[in-house]
């Protein structure tokens, strides 16, 4: 099992990358999930985190199996 | 109910039209007011021409909290039906963006609920523009140059630009 991670639109285009695959060692949050695949880039101001499509704090723990996506402010409608 | 995410141009009048054809078979007499919302591209944002757009979604969650809004609306208020179609893709100005219709009895209700719905989209669904600003100027260091084509995200683009 693994995590996938999502990145969408200006924040995918900075990082070069739709997704990526991690395979979680120990209990990770949404924060150290962005930690572990970018150790050198701090999570950019105003990104907003999703886990399993649903809204999710940085602190908000992640497990095995589920899908965690970053991404800008929504500017829909 | 119903909500769609549509892939290509379509006309929000015409879509009106067909849904309340069957909006007036299942509901005959009982409605009173149809508030209508009607999103539009400009070809103006910002003080800067606007070329064309495109919308990037992310399905699955996109098509989850527009349900979950619609839904919010429905336990807020008294309605009898609501239509919402939202584009996605390629859009040129004038291309209308988002259609949102409700049904219900009284007034208040379907203008507050029509309100409700575009407001919540617009600051929880997963929706992102990419403006196509055509070719201008772009700042480079201590020079000016001309460059082709210039994209521009959403209105924070700029704060998350390195």
């Amino acid at each position: 099992m693994t995590i996938d991670v999502k990145y969408f639109a200006s924040l995918r285009d900075r990082l070069g990358r739709a997704e990526d695959r991690l395979d979680p060692v120990g209990e990770l949050t949404v924060a150290g999930v962005w930690a572990a695949l970018w150790p050198e880039t701090p999570l950019p101001p105003n990104t907003l985190a999703a886990v399993n499509m649903e809204y999710a704090e940085p602190t908000q723990t992640v497990r095995d199996g589920d899908e965690v996506a970053f991404f800008p402010p929504v500017t829909g409608g | 109910m119903k909500i769609e995410l549509r892939q290509t141009p379509f006309e929000p009048l015409v879509e009106l039209g067909c849904y309340q054809a069957a909006v007036d078979e299942r509901l005959h007499g009982q409605y009173g007011a149809t508030a209508i919302f009607i999103g539009t591209m400009r070809d103006l944002n910002e003080g800067e021409s606007v070329r064309g757009m495109t919308l990037e979604h992310y399905p699955g969650m996109t098509e989850r909290h527009l349900q979950r809004i619609v839904e919010a609306a429905f336990a807020e208020w008294p309605l009898l039906d609501a239509l919402v179609i939202h584009r996605v893709g390629d859009l040129q100005p004038n291309d209308p963006i988002v259609l949102i219709a409700v049904w219900s009895a009284h007034r208040a209700a379907a203008f507050a609920a029509c309100r409700f719905v575009i407001e919540e989209l617009k600051s929880k669904a997963p929706f992102w523009k990419r403006e196509d600003m055509g070719a201008g100027f772009a700042l480079g260091g201590a020079t000016t140059r001309r460059v082709d084509r210039r994209m521009r995200w959403g209105w924070l683009s700029g704060m998350l630009r390195q």
